[in-house]
């Protein structure tokens, strides 16, 4: 089996015996400090940080998820995952991705642990679920829970990625039948960022891996622990269609002639307002487009519990639940009480003002 | 987000219920309370009581001339925050929407950016209204905690209706949490205070129409 050790030369000497000069590595990490909303001299400190970076081993998990997020990274267009897997970090585990299976690919995860203890990174996708002893996912003969807790005992840093890893996802929605719990809840004792998303952009994970290896520490995060280069702002702040919302022109279905000439789709239910994502920015598929631009609202995926908040299609200054659920007994119970108050008021009234009796007559 | 998640559910419902409970109470109550009837003769120059009640709901729409100049500003500014308020309530997109869900019932809206203009208008009318009532010491002390209180009551989801539009002191999913739920105090309290005045203003000065009338006050 291959030393999945990090290897004694520096991704800068790999870099160079590819053939790959100095102007296209400071090109690449131009970029990458870009998309990370860093100024423009870090894009020194990126190259030099990464051509002075030993090549990481990463051990990706993947638990109660539909590997959209693999799918998502697959398609990174820059820093592209070829970029990552070849050059700059050794996957060491990842389901789909590694040709190995069975207990093969279990043997190359406890090397890659034993022979980097203290500095690889453990990127999670999927929810962990807890509930019966976590017997809803297994892998290997393990659950989730037991594969998470030897695995990140002596990682660096965890990358929970997509909104299942970080806030829980669709497992964690109501009823939450498996007992699915974020990692944040798992893991308490190590460096965490989120990357949420359902999935997240692409290059708001090789970004982040990006920064990590450039530098050795974690990007800054917001509070609930995404990058804020990624997850600073809401869509609606940086979507095209926001002139629209202030002017109060609304599409109101996706088929009328709102919808058509591109108005704000606040009324059919857009959540870009309370969500915080890069979509409008760095948008998909090699900055082609975004859901709202495809003509659909935000789904608000990058949210925890963006699942249970009351519908896709309901507008967001609308009720989540149904308000007027106890409506017809809140009128009847009112109007019983106002009804009662007036008798019990005109009934004292009686006792006080009583007729005087008649006068005696001497 | 979960501050938005219990306003926008379990708060509203919460309010909603109350307000319509609180409401069909106050109305039967005073519909069905006990009242004298006015067995005198009516004056020579008494109207028709449907006429009588719509001659004062429309006569108190203006100061009569001798209290003009006295009441100038309270009633420019009454008339500036209570169309102000109307405007903000009715005629912004998302509130539209809000009352769409309720009562599947909608109508067009006005631009955000004038509603905006309007809120800050009605907002500085209605802290000069609060200045005026308490530079003033005879309404300072006519003044209750109902006074006090249905101000707040009103004034909160205004304030807290721009400061979220504008994205000020935090993050907008926080702001608008904070709006929402300033809006459930509003109907909690509305049916319970002075702010009732939104159903019975006319209820009101329709009594008063006819009785005056009845007594054939000059008016």
């Amino acid at each position: 089996m291959p030393s999945h050790k990090a290897p004694d030369r520096t991704l800068g000497d790999m870099l160079n015996e590819r053939g790959v000069s100095r102007r296209t590595f400071l090109k690449y990490a131009s970029y990458t400090a870009s998309i990370l909303a860093l100024p423009p001299s870090a894009a020194t400190a990126i190259a030099d940080g990464m051509a002075a970076a030993r090549r990481q081993s990463v051990i990706w998990l993947s638990f109660q998820e539909c590997t959209g997020c693999t799918e998502s990274i697959t398609r990174a267009s820059s820093p592209s995952i070829e970029d990552l897997i070849f050059d700059f970090i050794s996957l060491d585990y990842h389901h789909t991705l590694m040709s190995a299976s069975g207990n093969v690919a279990e043997e190359a995860r406890h090397q890659a642990m034993k022979e980097n203890a203290g500095k690889y990174i453990v990127i999670v996708d999927g929810s962990v679920p807890v509930k019966d002893g976590g017997v809803y996912s297994t892998i290997a003969g393990m659950t989730n829970l037991q594969m998470l807790q030897e695995t990140v005992k002596d990682a660096f840093a965890v990358i929970a990625v997509g909104s299942c890893a970080a806030f829980g996802g669709i497992p964690f929605a109501n009823p939450n039948p498996t007992g699915a719990v974020p990692i944040s809840e798992l893991v308490t004792d190590k460096p965490l960022i989120n990357i949420s998303g359902c999935p997240p952009i692409p290059e708001a994970m090789t970004g982040t891996i990006a920064y990590l290896l450039s530098f050795g520490s974690l990007p800054e995060l917001d509070h609930l622990g995404r990058p804020r280069a990624f997850f600073g702002e809401t869509i609606h702040d940086r979507c095209y269609r926001r002139p629209f919302y202030d002017k109060g022109m609304f599409a109101r279905s996706f088929d009328d002639e709102g919808a058509r000439q591109g108005w704000c789709l606040f009324e059919v239910g857009c959540k870009g307002p309370v969500t915080y994502n890069a979509c409008a920015t760095l948008k998909w598929n090699a900055g082609t487009s975004f859901p709202i631009q495809s003509g659909h609202g935000c789904l608000g995926c990058s949210e925890p519990g963006f699942w249970d908040l009351g519908g896709f299609y309901k507008p967001l200054s609308t009720a989540s639940g149904d308000a007027t659920k106890y409506v017809t007994g809140a009128a009847v119970a009112g109007a019983a009480l106002g009804t009662a108050t007036a008798i019990m008021a005109n009934q004292r009234r009686k006792k006080i003002v009583k007729p005087a009796p008649p006068a005696k007559e001497d | 987000m979960e501050l938005l998640e219990f306003a926008r559910g379990p708060a509203l419902q919460f309010a909603i219920t109350v307000f319509v409970a609180g409401l069909a109470y106050r109305i039967f109550s005073l519909l069905l309370m006990w009242r004298t009837r006015d067995a005198s003769a009516g004056s020579a120059r008494e109207k028709p009581v449907f006429v009588a009640a719509l001659r004062e709901i429309v006569r108190r729409l203006w100061p009569q001339a001798a209290y003009k100049n006295r009441t100038m500003f309270n009633l420019i500014n009454g008339y500036v925050m209570h169309v102000g308020l109307a405007l903000c309530v009715f005629f912004l997109m998302p509130h539209i929407l809000f009352l769409k869900d309720l009562f599947g019932l909608s109508w067009p809206a006005l631009p955000n950016n004038v509603i905006y203009a309007v809120g800050v208008i009605t907002a500085g009318s209605m802290i000069a209204a609060l200045v005026m009532r308490y530079a003033n010491p005879a309404q300072r002390i006519i003044s209750t905690f109902d006074d006090w209180f249905s101000w707040l009551v009103t004034f909160l989801p205004l304030i807290t209706g721009l400061v979220a539009t504008s994205h000020l002191g935090a993050r907008y999913e926080t702001l608008l949490a904070l709006h929402i739920l300033s809006v459930a105090l509003l109907l909690i309290w509305l049916p319970f205070g002075k702010l009732m005045h939104f159903f019975l203003v006319f209820v009101t000065r329709s009594q008063t129409g006819a009785h005056l009338s009845h007594r054939g006050a000059q008016l």
